[in-house]
């Protein structure tokens, strides 16, 4: 790793850090600030939600989820935090390089005397410094906020500790996939579409597993394989699922190595 | 000593083609010039020795050290300015100047300053708010900060204006004679290529046409005269050696002369002119030499 490099990209990035751990804060407060009234009212709350087709539960990833309870809400929660968390981590994977590329900073960066391995290593150590620096916001968040609007209703620390814990896979996920595909594409000329794209898109493709009650799509979209509520119910990960995209985030970065070391750098014109 | 060496280099790109089987050596201390056209090839050559793309075939050495297995290493002592010059977003000119430095061993400061200074450049300006001339100027102190042996200078001086052309190549110069510095100097303009090589490289549609000393390319090479005078006619010329294409038009005779220039000028000492222009042919003219 090359030190300069590391400070460098984490300088450029910690806005786009800032902005994401803010706002992701931000959700946490104003959804767990509700939680208090859910909870008073949790057979109310249930009826309704009985009351919606249970495709329309499935789709939001609320079957099974006892709303009333601490981490019955904040699974829910998490499900929204996790679209951002998606989008910010697909983001960091498409601009890895492709930024570079497209405002003509790679001719300068790569004629330094390092290698390519080096550069690469460098900006996904930073990367995911970026990533880790999110996460410990939404662990302090989640925990400060929960604590704050639970009043009396107990919760198990140790089982949301797994459900934040999940955060860092999943979007190692979103990042390395990101970055295998942007450089197995010819060109990424705007990092946003694409990231917005693989994030909502695999949003979707679960929503879609659940309502359909197809199993298949679970294999390929991370939000089944880190789901809120199936934590919430066995307290544990799905350890098939988890080896599943563990592997699949291994393989993507061995990809990504792979084509970044024998890429031909695009020329700006 | 060679210290670079390119042979039999081809890349393509897909089907287009880039360079075609080009070979070539540059030594050490000599300011060689690299000339062609939008197109030719000649940043695609350049980006092959710093490792940028990888060729179809052939390899190159710089150094005596293979551009691709030893890059990191032999671009320690390698600057390079960009055709395109770059910025990153929010970046101090200072900032981007440091982290440029970073990447070489050794203390640059005090040269990072010195070199700014000549080139006038406000260190303490965003690079994305700058004019396309002091982004290149950025670019030129970038790629000189940490005196390197070498340098890859690709269309330096698009967007300098001339006083700043000026010292730009007295820079140049200076870092030639007084460190030894070589230069790869890439460029489509022949006037500024011949203020400052030794030798040149002429590439077209890929391939090397001819490399040879910048004198032999002037003699060998079409000046364009003109001379005005009253009653001049074609009968005095066509019988000169080394003269081709003659025409007059408005009392104005003009031809293409190859050879040794005062033949002409014992010639036009013998008639009383009006005006006579001997000019450089253009690139376009030069190459038209070597389409014959």
């Amino acid at each position: 790793m090359s030190k300069n490099i590391y400070l460098h990209e984490l300088r450029i990035r910690i806005r786009s850090v800032i902005i994401w751990s803010l706002g992701i804060l931000a959700l946490h407060l104003l959804y767990l600030s509700f939680y208090g009234i859910f909870a008073d009212q949790a057979a109310l709350v249930n009826e309704m939600m009985e009351n919606f087709p249970p495709e329309f539960r499935a789709a939001f990833g609320m079957d099974g989820v006892d709303l009333s309870q601490v981490l019955g809400y904040y699974s829910f929660i998490l499900t929204f935090a996790q679209i951002c968390l998606a989008i910010q981590a697909g983001n960091y994977g498409f601009g890895l390089v492709s930024v570079e590329e497209s405002e003509m900073t790679a001719d300068f960066l790569l004629s330094k005397p390092v290698s390519r391995a080096r550069i690469l290593t460098s900006k996904t150590l930073a990367a995911i410094t970026s990533l880790t620096i999110t996460n410990a916001v939404v662990w302090i968040g989640a925990f400060t906020f929960i604590n704050l609007f639970r009043s009396d209703y107990e919760y198990d620390p140790g089982t949301l500790s797994l459900m934040l814990a999940s955060i860092i896979f999943f979007q190692l996920f979103f990042f390395s996939v990101g970055a295998a595909v942007s450089l197995l594409v010819k060109r990424v000329r705007n990092v946003t579409p694409y990231g917005l794209g693989l994030g909502f898109g695999m949003y979707v493709l679960a929503a879609f597993g659940d309502m359909l009650g197809e199993s298949k799509l679970e294999w390929i979209t991370p939000f089944k394989h880190f789901d809120a509520g199936y934590i919430v119910q066995h307290q544990g990960y799905d350890m098939r699922l988890f080896g599943l995209s563990v592997s699949i985030t291994v393989i993507a970065l061995a990809i990504s190595y792979w084509r970044y070391l024998r890429r031909d750098i695009p020329s700006a014109v | 000593m060679s210290i670079i060496e390119v042979s039999h280099l081809t890349k393509y790109y897909g089907k287009a083609r880039g360079i075609v089987d080009v070979s070539f050596g540059v030594d050490e201390g000599e300011i060689f010039g690299f000339i062609g056209p939008n197109g030719a090839g000649k940043s695609t050559t350049i980006r092959l020795l710093l490792s940028l793309i990888y060729p179809t075939s052939g390899n190159a050495t710089i150094f005596g050290k293979d551009c691709i297995q030893y890059g990191p290493e032999i671009r320690k002592d390698i600057g390079y300015l960009p055709s395109e010059v770059f910025y990153y977003e929010g970046m101090k000119v200072i900032d981007l100047l440091k982290y440029s430095a970073s990447f070489y061993p050794g203390e640059h400061t005090a040269r990072l300053h010195e070199l700014a200074e000549y080139m006038e450049l406000d260190l303490t300006r965003r690079i994305d708010d700058l004019s396309y001339g002091n982004k290149k100027k950025v670019g030129l102190v970038q790629g000189l900060l940490h005196a390197p042996k070498l340098v890859f200078l690709d269309e330096p001086t698009a967007g300098l204006d001339p006083l700043m052309q000026r010292k730009f190549f007295n820079l140049i110069r200076r870092e030639n004679e007084e460190r030894g510095m070589t230069v790869f100097f890439s460029s489509h303009i022949l006037g500024e290529v011949q203020r400052l090589c030794s030798r040149v490289g002429i590439i077209r549609e890929g391939s090397i046409v001819e490399i040879s000393d910048i004198r032999a390319l002037q003699q060998n090479n079409y000046k364009k005269i003109r001379i005005t005078a009253e009653g001049l006619s074609t009968d005095g010329f066509t019988d000169l050696p080394g003269a081709t294409n003659i025409q007059t038009e408005n009392g104005t005779l003009h031809f293409f002369f190859k050879g040794d220039i005062n033949i002409v000028m014992q010639k036009i000492a013998g008639i009383q002119v009006s005006d006579v222009t001997i000019e450089e042919p253009t690139l376009e003219e030069i190459f038209m030499h070597y389409y014959e």
